[in-house]
């Protein structure tokens, strides 16, 4: 964990971390600390008076239906994206690594949607499905399918659900496709030797030896999902119809944008921290545990 | 060879092929969108295949704009877009391999402190301090401006990290015999440390671009000026809820546009792209 | 019945022919050593027995069946890597069950054949552990207690102790050839090493770039090799090889007239590879009955034995392995003796044995 061999200076590290602890300070944990210090007042529109009300921002958060509907739309909307995206990527993976040559070639084909941002797959999407002139929404309504995310809760919240998925497929079957190529193949040739058809193969040997990377892609994915997907959320339905694709993140922001309810927005951020936290600690703990050789 | 199979696995590549189909798909049909007439896109009727218009529309795109939303040619937003994505990148190497270096090769009080809080902010993504961090910057009349676009962005752990882990491996041995050989710190680490990073500075440079350049929300918040948007934000402006009114060709063309330089990097930077995926998610 | 036959078996990969016709059969119960250097194809051909890989051409059968087109779990074999290859997430129990369990067996004979072979191969106290818990010839053991469990009808071994340090290696050869004793499996054994080769073998093939270049038990490929090949391969430190020409009778080798040995077709004028094992180079004891004389260059006194290395008049070199109480210095003269019996003659341009 510690160098044997160091420099002497004592000004120096100072100097080099100096730009990074103050912007870290200055961006990060003041604001961090206002954001913890402002949930606890209640603040007019004008900003001239506060008053500080310990937990009645979180009270009357947590008597919101709509908060307790932002909470569900977001778990709604992590599991499906995750559960998707996971499975599809996995089949792709097992899939591209039965290519003793040529899987790298499936590599480049499939790993590119990770670099379109966020917010351009969701455009892309909703263009497909747009009600009146979408190519695939056509075909739906061909098919006697009232299709229409712009009215429609569910459809909306499909929608989003498919552009998400979209974008984290990639990434998921980088990290499985590296997690199969890394299993030796002699384990896998014995495995073969004492009896295992393809299946009964994956099964026992291969998916226990993929679990670490499993795990650990389910709580990247569950923090993609709550966070990075503001964007998505943001270009195609607004959070709408009627707060239908309103996640918690971004129920965050439209509390706050018109200054309305600093303090109810701000306890809304210090929950998310805590989740955030709550997650990473999680994935440190039990994550550096599981790893096989 | 375990398995007897005569010929190549069939089921494999359909399903592999019907992935990338699928995959690519909407990036196919935008391309279409970009190169047809708008009227045909909004009366639902355009093929599947391309029009003609994809000189005038790229032409229209990227030097005039859209004309009925913000007129803001493309080009400039994806100059503007560019310069965001450069200065993160490059700003967040720089600042976190020093940082790296400080931590690793020096004893100092506090260092653990500071260690720890660096690494702190891996739990702190933009989004769960939006309106605050918003405050800062305000106050500090950064709205508007480059600065404001790109320094909070720039202090965050990942690359803190890699750069911490890649130093422990780098053998005592080397710095000591640098120390004998008469090298002080800066010299050791523009000398020896620097080159042996290359890789890792490739890797995280290809992650920190693409991370740049897609950003949404802090743009979203910060620039308020039709001439200091970028694409991402443009793309987003541009679409009108009354559909009727959206000039779908030009959006079609500027998400092209938006997604053409990440993914190139990504496609010509492979090997480093995925070395820096692997090693920031350690 | 468990007789291996491999009948003119090639194997290419792409343009490349990496074995050129290999022949032979495998007695039921025999221990047969694939011998050679990096490269040759011993590793390919266990793995087309095994069926990993695919041959190019000619039969594999197990057991009086021919096997080209079964797989490998359908041949009843089993297989120790040399990486071992154990499974790292199931202990050393589930690991030696595992292809019981895939057939299907009842668990009381699970729990009987595991540990049966726990207790050949004093695994007994492990049972419960994880591979990377393990020490590299504890592996070694699991890996071959996977192979025992199956009771298969051959077991092939990869390599197993070219990952293990020598002092472990010399003991598990001697395990793995008492495990033989008494289970007496067929096996195939495939190593570059010919100390290892000698112990375990009931029979060697040594094998040269794809071809079998002699088949024989140990003792006989040592005495009598078929080839240059072979007889610089076997024995340490290697057979003394000079480049010579037969002429009254003798052999020519620069300047210094050698004996010849007793071979039909030593003819005169004939070009000839000759050789004489260090260990039989003998002391003459007066110049007068010398065949030879050398001039020492360097001695390596090991103790129980010691190496001379030395000169012929005309420069060609001779290596002489005496016992360790002979006492010679750097720039003695020695005189020689050359048992005609003792001496090989191969063909120089075939390599091949006269």
């Amino acid at each position: 964990m510690e160098k044997r061999a160091i420099f002497r200076q004592r000004w120096l590290p100072y100097l080099l971390l100096a730009p990074q602890l103050a912007i870290t300070l200055v961006f990060f944990y003041f604001p961090a600390g206002q954001a913890v210090w402002q949930s606890f007042l209640i603040e007019d529109a004008f900003g001239i008076s506060t008053e500080f009300v310990w937990f009645e921002n979180y009270q009357a958060l947590f008597a919101q239906p709509q908060y307790y509907r932002a909470m569900a739309n977001t778990a709604v909307f992590s599991v499906s994206v995750t559960v998707l995206s996971l499975s599809l990527a996995l089949l792709l993976a097992v899939m591209a690594d039965r290519q003793i040559k040529g899987a790298n070639g499936y590599k480049t084909l499939l790993i590119w949607p990770y670099a379109v941002a966020p917010a351009i797959a969701a455009v892309l999407w909703l263009f497909m499905f747009q009600p009146s002139l979408g190519v695939v929404a056509r075909g739906i309504r061909a098919l006697g399918i009232d299709w229409n995310p712009l009215l429609n809760g569910t459809h909306a919240m499909i929608l989003v659900i498919m552009a998400a998925t979209w974008k984290q497929v990639s990434y998921n079957f980088l990290f499985f496709l590296a997690g199969l190529q890394s299993i030796p193949r002699s384990v896998i040739e014995a495995a073969a030797i004492d009896g295992a058809g393809r299946t009964r193969r994956f099964w026992t040997i291969v998916f226990p030896l993929l679990s670490p990377t499993a795990f650990f892609l389910l709580v990247v994915n569950v923090v993609y999902v709550f966070f990075d997907t503001f964007g998505i959320i943001d270009a195609t339905t607004g959070g709408g119809p009627a707060k239908a694709t309103e996640t918690m993140v971004y129920k965050v922001y439209q509390d706050g944008k018109l200054g309305a309810d600093l303090g109810g927005s701000a306890a809304q951020s210090v929950i998310l921290m805590a989740i955030v936290v709550a997650l990473t600690a999680f994935q440190f703990r039990y994550i550096e545990r599981k790893v096989h050789y | 060879m375990i398995d007897r199979r005569s010929g190549p696995d069939w089921f494999a590549h359909a399903v592999l092929w019907t992935g990338i189909l699928v995959m690519a798909f909407p990036v196919y049909l935008t391309f279409i969108a970009s190169t047809h007439e708008p009227s045909t896109i909004a009366n639902g009727q355009m093929p599947l295949v391309p029009g003609d218009k994809l000189l005038e529309t790229y032409w229209q795109t990227i030097f005039v704009g859209p004309t009925r939303t913000s007129r803001m040619p493309v080009g400039a937003m994806m100059v503007n877009t560019l310069v965001m994505a450069l200065v993160i990148a490059i700003g967040k190497i720089c600042i976190s391999i020093v940082s790296a270096y400080a931590v690793v090769y020096f004893r100092f009080p506090f260092r653990r402190t500071a260690f720890w809080m660096i690494f702190m902010t891996l739990m702190l993504p933009v989004e769960v301090r939006i309106y605050p961090t918003y405050n800062v910057v305000a106050s500090l009349g950064l709205l508007d401006t480059f600065a404001g676009l790109t320094v909070p962005l720039i202090a965050s752990a990942t690359g803190t990290l890699l750069f911490r882990q890649f130093f422990m491996t780098i053998p005592d041995e080397l710095l000591e015999a640098s120390k004998i050989d008469g090298a002080g710190p800066v010299r050791f680490f523009v000398d020896t440390v620097l080159p042996l990073s290359r890789t890792n500075i490739a890797a995280l440079f290809v992650i920190l671009f693409i991370y740049g350049w897609n950003q949404y929300l802090w743009p979203l918040l910060i620039t308020t000026r039709a001439d200091m948007q970028t694409i991402v934000i443009g793309i987003k402006k541009m679409i009108v809820t009354a559909d009727a009114l959206t000039e779908w060709q030009i959006v079609m063309a500027t998400a092209m546009l938006a997604m053409i330089p990440p993914v190139a990097v990504v496609l010509l930077m492979q090997r480093w792209f995925v070395k820096g995926l692997v090693e920031t998610e350690k | 019945m468990a007789e291996v036959r491999i009948s003119g078996v090639r194997k290419s990969f792409g343009d490349v022919a990496v074995l050129h016709g290999i022949d032979t059969t495998i007695a039921d119960g025999e221990f047969m050593v694939l011998l050679g250097p990096s490269g040759c194809g011993k590793s390919t051909l266990l793995r087309i027995v095994a069926g990993l890989e695919q041959q190019s051409a000619g039969d594999v059968s197990i057991g009086g069946r021919v096997v080209n087109d079964v797989e490998p779990k359908d041949r009843n074999i089993a297989m120790v890597f040399q990486n071992y290859a154990l499974y790292p997430h199931l202990s050393v129990y589930d690991n030696m069950a595992y292809g019981l369990r895939v057939r299907g067996t009842p668990r009381p004979e699970i729990e009987r054949r595991v540990q049966e072979a726990a207790r050949i191969l004093e695994l007994g106290q492990l049972l419960q552990r994880k591979p990377r818990q393990l020490s590299g010839g504890q592996r070694q053991r699991v890996a071959m207690g996977r192979a025992i469990v199956r009771d298969p009808q051959v077991f092939l071994f990869d390599e197993p102790l070219s990952n293990l340090d020598a002092k472990l290696r010399v003991q598990m050869r001697i395990e793995i050839r008492r495990l033989h004793q008494s289970i007496r499996t067929t096996s195939i054994y495939v190593t570059h090493d010919q100390v290892e080769a000698m112990t375990l073998a009931d029979r060697l093939i040594v094998m040269n770039a794809g071809h079998a270049e002699q088949v024989g038990a140990p003792l006989e490929v040592y005495e009598r090799p078929a080839s240059v090949f072979v007889a610089g391969f076997i024995g340490a430190p290697a057979m003394n090889l000079l480049r010579a020409r037969v002429a009254g009778g003798r052999a020519m080798a620069g300047a210094a007239a050698l004996p010849l040995p007793q071979a039909a077709g030593l003819g005169e004028g004939r070009e000839i590879d000759w050789g004489v094992r260090p260990e039989h180079v003998e002391l003459a004891p007066g110049a007068a009955d010398a065949d030879a004389e050398v001039a020492v260059d360097l001695v390596e006194a090991l103790g129980a034995d010691t190496l001379v290395h030395a000169r012929l008049a005309d420069g060609g070199a001779l290596t002489l392995r005496l016992p360790g109480t002979t006492r010679v210095r750097e720039g003695d003269r020695l005189p020689l003796r050359l048992p005609p019996a003792a001496l090989h003659a191969f063909d120089a341009a075939s390599g091949r044995r006269i």
